[in-house]
């Protein structure tokens, strides 16, 4: 299969580089060879900066490689047999540090003015804070009561463990798709504050084009003005660990009036169309096949569908996807762990031991795993019950209730 | 006094007969490389490391750009991918670019100011045989449970001291290192400053020479502070200290910029012996002086000063003052000056001269093109605003393989064509070379210049899985990256032919160059074992640094 794959690219690339034609049909040439100019007042300035940047040291590429090359044709020994004796020449040496040194100031002005405006944060109408956990985001709407987690798209998760068998280019928005988005409001001053809760992360959307370290113990800012409507998708682009390819963000900016419908739904719980990734199709598959024959016949690679049927199959449900957005990232889908960092479940004494001493580490963590105790106790126990259910476990069900009991001890 | 006699003479027996061979007997001949102070074996020693280590480094790419080659995870797991990233730096910086320049060092610095030795030959033996104990224990990690460390080349804290039972062996490693570099600076700086031949005063030095200098003082200065950056890890990690913790009052931005307090003089100790080595050789193939030999030597000396002023254009996104942001944005944009005075050199060296392109001449003139590539971006990358998007991207990426592959190792290759018909008496296949040079100097573009685009365009580095509209480009670049491998083995069997399978292979003569100047072309082909046991007399022509002033105020006193 490998093999295969390996002779399509190749034949995908030489197609490419055949034709400009191929090239131009292929790509938007904006969004895969330069930067994107983005939709903020900001990321046009630095759009702007980087073209001129650019063009300047095309211009000084050209003379100066085309004297080295001219060189290279005109004075090789068969065409000019006798050396030239000269090796200095003060004027010249003057002339070719000043020359740049005065295209540098012309170039650090702009850049000055550029720098000084994105760090002027005077007038933010909106503050979000923006927190990095290994391996996702969590934002806090300041004094809205709004605060969610942001997590990698369940379908890009499956599809991305490897040797899943699930061919990424089937899923749309591959590693660029999250659960829950970050929603925004259009012509509004935002403000991030931008931290991080366990190692360093940075958080970046090119098309909003400021890109902030998330340092535990501080807290960055960075401001954007989103103009149009629309979805910007970004990375987290400082390494943390195993999975920092797998953090996307994904900004959703909406005309002020849904914003504040959508906060007001947030807020009471209310279902709203906003700011969720779509449904997951994968998991989805995965889930009922536990019930009724495999629609996929990859569908082998996707653990969950492994996973024996559990007592209320709602429950499990929610459980495996709970389990898959906040667990299987260390512990793997098939709950195998990677050891010795990361430990397996199936077997585990943890999960198969008392359901409070459970929750306790689930709430607390230990190592290297970072406490959980910021999900519903709902979601705590749907995990757990799903840990404890499947594969092969027959340790029971786990209940809100006894979560919260688990609280603050 | 007659055992007097007796002891001098069997230490000129010993002169005489030069090293042993390995038919004298295969432990006398272990011990002999174990036990050697000779600045020529040394030298072997530490490009043969350098050899090995880039081997095992460009494997470790080999697994990146095969996990790459296309979306989803194929190989290896994405702990794995970044313990290959990590290792892959550390090992390419630290073992295969640092002693290949330290190698060339130690065979030619002493054969140009025309010294004996190196002034600390068994400082020298000591310093070559602690690295490859360094390295076996960076690599050990690959073997333990815990796995190798995968926190990056830069080990910023938080995220190093979730490494395993690898981590005090990278922390043991780097002070070896460091140990290891610090005492080849020692041993260069004393050389050059006290063994010079009569007359060869400092602005007569070889460029090699001076640019080595250089480097020798910023590996003095700042291999120290890496030391103490990572000892603070160790004590954060075993002892309860809290130097880079937040939570226990400390700064983990402060671990940032001790670390690049010594990572940016880092970068020239990497290039700055490359600007020597090149220096040296574009002169040989123009057949004409080299341009602007005092203005060459201030720009290594203004270079090497602004290094440290610098560090935190590696940081701008940590959230630094905005004074902090405008001082070091102008300070970078500042060492585009001096870089560029040293590209016009250059040029204005080749400029109506009478050019050959011999294989090192064409690495050095790939060098010269394609290092200035790397400069451009650098100084795209110095402008903070836009820094802020290409940080952390396939652009730095792009930039930095920019300016260590077509620029140090192609200047340490460009070094080894140069010198190895005067190291072993015969010449390389001059065919072969230029094969390997086209290959390289095509696969090395079609490998790094595409991640220019992808950066741009919001690929990130250090991830082993990309978007989908990244493939095609990511592809290409893996192609690039098999096909500059396969490459070197040309190179590899070439030079192997000089060493030892010499057979049909043509003798160097003295000069071996036409064009070449310097002392270590007036000793012969292949170099004694023992070179310039009594100081040389310098003859003018051999000098490589020409100076109109001086001719012109000989003329005034003349006239006089």
């Amino acid at each position: 299969m490998l093999t295969k794959h390996v002779w399509s690219r190749l034949v995908a690339l030489a197609a490419l580089l055949a034709s400009g034609a191929a090239a131009a049909a292929t790509y938007d040439p904006g969004q895969v060879w330069n930067m994107p100019v983005g939709v903020t007042e900001l990321s046009r300035e630095v759009f702007k900066l980087h073209m001129v940047i650019f063009w300047v040291c095309v211009v000084i590429a050209i003379v100066v490689f085309g004297a080295m090359f001219y060189s290279v044709f005109a004075h090789r020994r068969s065409r000019h047999p006798k050396p030239a004796d000269f090796h200095e020449s003060t004027s010249i040496e003057i002339l070719w540090t000043v020359i740049p040194f005065a295209i540098l100031v012309v170039m650090a002005i702009p850049a000055a003015g550029t720098l000084i405006r994105m760090e002027d944060m005077r007038g933010a109408e909106l503050s979000i804070k923006v927190t990095g956990f290994q391996w996702k985001w969590q934002y806090e709407y300041v004094d809205k009561g709004v605060s969610f987690y942001s997590t990698l798209h369940a379908d890009s998760n499956h599809a991305r463990q490897l040797h899943s068998g699930i061919d990424p280019n089937t899923i749309p928005n591959y590693l660029l798709e999250v659960d829950n988005r970050l929603v925004v409001p259009t012509g509004t001053k935002v403000r991030f504050l931008i931290t991080a809760n366990d190692v360093i992360h940075a958080w970046w959307v090119p098309d909003l084009a400021v890109k902030k370290d998330a340092i535990p113990g501080y807290v960055n800012e960075m401001w954007a003005t989103v103009d149009e409507p629309g979805i910007y998708r970004g990375v987290c682009a400082e390494l943390c660990g195993r999975d920092h390819g797998f953090m996307p963000i994904v900004v959703e900016a909406v005309d002020p009036p849904a914003f504040e419908q959508w906060l007001a739904d947030r807020k009471s719980g209310k279902a709203t169309a906003i700011g969720h990734g779509p449904a997951p199709v994968l998991v989805a598959s995965a889930g009922a096949s536990a019930a009724a024959p495999s629609p996929q016949p990859a569908a082998p690679a996707t653990e969950v569908a492994a996973a024996p049927a559990p007592a209320t199959p709602a429950a499990a449900a929610d459980g495996g996807k709970v389990y898959n957005a906040q667990c299987a990232a260390c512990h793997q889908p098939g709950g195998q762990g990677m050891p010795p960092s990361f430990p397996a479940l199936v077997g585990s004494k943890v999960v198969n031991g008392p359901a409070e001493a459970h929750i306790q580490h689930t709430l607390k963590g230990k190592n290297l795993m970072p406490p959980f105790a910021h999900l519903s106790d709902a979601d705590i126990a749907a995990a757990l019950t799903y840990e404890r259910t499947s594969w092969g476990h027959k340790a029971g069900a786990v209940t809100a209730e006894q979560v919260k009991a688990q609280r603050g001890k | 006094m007659a055992h007097h006699d007796q002891s001098h003479a069997a230490h000129d027996d010993h002169a005489h007969h030069g090293p042993v061979q390995l038919s004298d007997g295969f432990g006398k001949w272990i011990m002999r490389w174990i036990t050697t102070t000779n600045h020529k074996d040394l030298g072997t020693l530490y490009l043969l490391l350098s050899c090995t280590m880039f081997l095992v480094g460009g494997l470790m790419s080999l697994v990146i750009r095969a996990e790459l080659w296309m979306p989803g995870l194929q190989f290896v797991d994405p702990e794995f991918f970044n313990q290959m990233t990590t290792l892959h730096a550390l090992v390419m910086i630290f073992g295969g670019v640092m002693p290949g320049f330290v190698g060339l060092a130690n065979w030619m610095v002493p054969m140009q100011v025309g010294a004996s030795d190196l002034a600390l030959p068994r400082v020298n033996n000591w310093g070559f045989w602690i690295l490859p104990f360094a390295f076996s224990m960076l690599l050990s990690g690959l073997f333990m449970d815990s796995g190798a460390p995968a926190g990056g080349w830069t080990m910023y804290p938080p995220l190093v001291l979730q490494t395993g039972s690898s981590f005090p062996m990278l922390i043991f490693a780097i002070h070896l290192m460091g140990i290891s570099s610090i005492t080849g600076a020692i041993n260069v700086i004393v050389t050059i400053l006290n063994m010079r031949a009569p007359g060869m005063t400092l602005l007569k030095l070889p460029l090699f020479c001076w640019t080595w200098l250089v480097t020798a003082y910023l590996l003095i200065a700042t291999m120290p502070v890496l030391a103490g950056a990572v000892t603070m890890l160790l004590t954060d990690k075993y002892f309860g200290t809290s130097f880079f913790s937040a939570a226990g009052g400390g700064d983990p931005v402060m671990f940032q910029h001790i670390f690049w307090f010594f990572g940016h003089p880092e970068v020239y100790i990497l290039i700055l012996p490359a600007f020597g080595v090149v220096s040296t050789i574009i002169p040989t193939f123009a057949r004409k002086a080299l341009f602007g030999y005092d203005s060459m030597v201030y720009a290594v000396a203004s270079i090497a000063f602004l290094s440290f002023i610098v560090w935190a254009h590696h940081m701008f996104t940590v959230g630094m003052p905005l004074a902090g942001e405008l001082f070091f944005m102008f300070a970078t944009m500042l060492i585009a000056v001096p870089t560029g005075v040293k590209v016009f050199n250059w040029i204005a060296t080749m400029w109506r001269g009478s050019l050959t392109f011999e294989t090192p001449m064409l690495f050095a003139v790939a060098f010269v093109f394609l290092f200035t590539i790397g400069g451009f971006s650098g100084l795209m990358l110095a402008i903070a605003p836009a820094d802020f998007q290409y940080h952390d991207t396939y652009f730095v990426v792009a930039h930095f393989h920019y300016v260590l592959v077509p620029g140090a190792v192609f200047a340490i290759i460009a070094a080894v064509y140069y010198w190895i018909p005067k190291w072993t008496g015969v010449m390389y296949n001059e065919t072969l070379g230029k094969a390997h040079f086209w290959l390289s100097a095509i696969f090395i573009n079609v490998l790094f210049f595409p991640q220019h685009f992808i950066g741009l365009a919001g690929m990130q580095r250090r991830v082993p899985d990309y978007a989908l509209a990244f493939a095609d480009i990511n592809a290409l670049s893996s192609i690039g990256a098999f096909g500059f491998f396969v490459a070197q083995f040309l190179m590899l069997y070439n030079f192997a032919r000089c060493v030892w399978f010499r057979n049909g292979m043509q003798p160097a003569t003295q000069r071996v160059w036409e064009g070449a100047h310097g002392l270590e072309w007036t000793v012969p082909s292949p170099a004694p074992y023992h070179t310039f046991e009594t100081p040389p007399q310098i003859d003018e022509g051999e000098l490589t640094s020409v100076h109109d002033e001086f001719d012109a105020l000989d003329h005034h006193r003349i006239n006089k």
